[in-house]
């Protein structure tokens, strides 16, 4: 118990550390621009599909399940602005953010543990290349950049879903279904939940990239890396939320 | 191969004392070594006696705990990062597992190390031709646009070589060249080696279980046990020698 206790200071240390390293290279030049934009255009590529098909199936769902209580209290009309404070709130956040977890996360992990293993990271630093520059750098400034777009994405997706599904069932147009969740939704809803998306993409590239990047454990450890970045990612986004909705709270005062 | 010059001026690498830790695993303990231009010497220990470390400690991959290590007259421990940058620039580094970048075709692993250093070789230089200038010295024009998974063990390190001879440099360090190789395409790596050093002049330190790497690329050899040089002489030399830890390579 003391140990683990021990073990969780010290990694947590050890990830600021590298958090720290990241913040005082990124504004200093050689920029990587390229590899920068080719992660921004791998990141997109990767997680817009399952992204989408989530966030669609996630509002049709919740509308699915609300309507019949909503119904019974006489309360349907509330639906879209029920529905669309919970997705922007929260789901579109936060499931984009586990899926990104998951798919680009872990593979940012293999990745870096696989070139740290095989010596492709030292192989950058000889020939006068700064690997965490060109590594590490582009990839956490491209998580952090795409997954709020993404959430917006998933937001939007999502909402249309939610439509879709009362437009079908309880004949609201979807005309009718934005202009309410509109005059429902405020900045309040949306500032907060966009900007912790940026924290969100942010730890899932610093996770990835610590994992990798310090890996020593050999070919066999690629796919634990990749596991642990995962692990470690999806808690700290459930961590950060919760903190995300104590600070609103007071800011907010909702 | 090249003769062994005696001059002080024509000493590329000079190490003396050298001492390096890993918490309290004492790799190197002591040990001397001095490579003089042109010259290629082969380094021989068991597994885990700390060859990897050596070569790593003379590029500046790993810090020195203690001791001397003059490369091309810097003292590498003293370099700032952009001086260490410049130095490397001058020292090939073939990683034993070669190192390719997975992601990029063979041609731009072979343009990477350019990127930083555009100029180090003069505006009338060109990549395009570099690159098949390096790839042609390894008799793998074809590959140019393969990627490293298409490759086998033997090109993977002659690509890797490729990538160290774009920039032209005055010392190559070679981590177990023919390690997981069959004993043909190792002889023919070996042949590779001692033809890269005729053609660019090239000082090269070879670590190697390879008995027969060693005897058909070196000059001379130093046999690394527990931390120091435990011998150091031609191969002819040390194949005469009686002592146990040396003959234990030669069987
Ligand atoms: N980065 C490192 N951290 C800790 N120990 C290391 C490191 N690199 C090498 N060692 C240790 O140094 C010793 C020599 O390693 P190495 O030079 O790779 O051996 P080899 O002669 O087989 O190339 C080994 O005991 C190894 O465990
Ligand atoms: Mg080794």
């Amino acid at each position: 118990m003391v140990k683990a206790l021990r073990d969780f200071f010290l990694i947590t240390g050890k990830i600021s550390q590298f958090a720290g390293r990241y913040f005082r290279e990124v504004l200093f030049p050689p920029y990587e621009f390229q590899e920068f934009l080719k992660q921004c255009y791998y990141i997109g590529n990767k997680s817009l599909g399952l992204v989408g098909t989530t966030g669609f199936i996630m509002g049709v769902v919740l509308t699915l399940q609300s309507r019949p209580t909503l119904i019974e209290f006489g309360a349907e009309s509330w639906m879209p602005s029920m529905v669309g404070i919970s997705i922007v709130r929260e789901i579109g956040p936060v499931i984009t953010a586990l899926i990104c977890a998951g798919k680009i996360g872990s593979g940012i992990g293999a990745e870096l543990a696989s070139m740290k293993v095989t010596e492709q990271i030292d192989a950058m630093e000889v020939s006068g290349t700064n690997p965490f520059k060109y590594l590490v750098i582009t990839r956490v400034t491209a998580t952090t950049i795409m997954i709020p777009i993404l959430t917006i994405l998933a937001d939007v997706i999502s909402l249309l879903g939610s439509a879709a599904v009362e437009s079908l069932k309880g004949g609201v147009t979807f005309q009718l279904y934005f202009r309410q969740v509109f005059e429902y939704l405020q900045f309040g809803d949306f500032n907060p939940s966009f900007i912790k998306s940026f924290f969100f993409g942010f730890t899932i590239g610093i996770i990835g990239c610590y994992k990798g990047y310090t890996s020593t454990k050999g070919t066999e450890g690629v796919g634990r890396t990749a596991n642990q970045a995962v692990v470690i990612s999806s808690m700290l986004v459930f961590i950060l939320d919760f903190l995300a909705v104590l600070v609103t709270d007071i800011f907010y005062d909702l | 191969m090249a003769t062994v010059v005696n001059h002080n001026e024509s000493t590329v690498i000079e190490i003396e004392n050298l001492h390096k830790a890993f918490g309290g695993n004492k790799v190197l303990k002591g040990f001397n070594l001095t490579l003089q231009a042109g010259e290629t010497l082969a380094v021989m220990g068991k597994s885990g006696s700390g060859k990897s470390v050596l070569i790593k400690c003379i590029i500046g991959l790993e810090n020195i705990d203690r001791g001397k290590l003059m490369v091309l007259n810097h003292e590498v421990p003293q370099l700032n990062r952009k001086q260490l940058d410049e130095l490397r620039t001058d020292i090939g580094f073939q990683f034993q597992g070669s190192a390719l970048y997975d992601s990029m075709t063979v041609r731009e692993n072979l343009e990477f190390p350019l990127r930083r250093h555009p100029d180090k070789l003069g505006t009338d230089y060109h990549p395009d031709k570099l690159v098949n200038e390096a790839l042609d010295d390894v008799g793998l024009l074809h590959a140019i646009d393969m990627m490293p998974s298409e490759l086998s063990g033997g090109m993977k390190k002659r690509i890797a070589l490729a990538r160290t001879l774009i920039m032209r440099p005055k010392i190559i360090l070679y981590d177990e060249p023919t390690s997981g190789l069959d004993p043909i395409t190792g002889k023919e790596i070996s042949a590779l080696i001692n033809a890269i050093q005729e053609r660019y002049h090239t000082a090269a330190i070879v670590i190697t279980h390879d008995l027969a790497c060693a005897r058909m690329t070196s000059n001379r050899m130093i046999i690394l046990h527990d931390g120091k040089n435990y011998a150091e002489a031609t191969y002819h030399e040390l194949a005469q020698v009686d002592d146990p830890n040396v003959k234990a390579f030669f069987t």
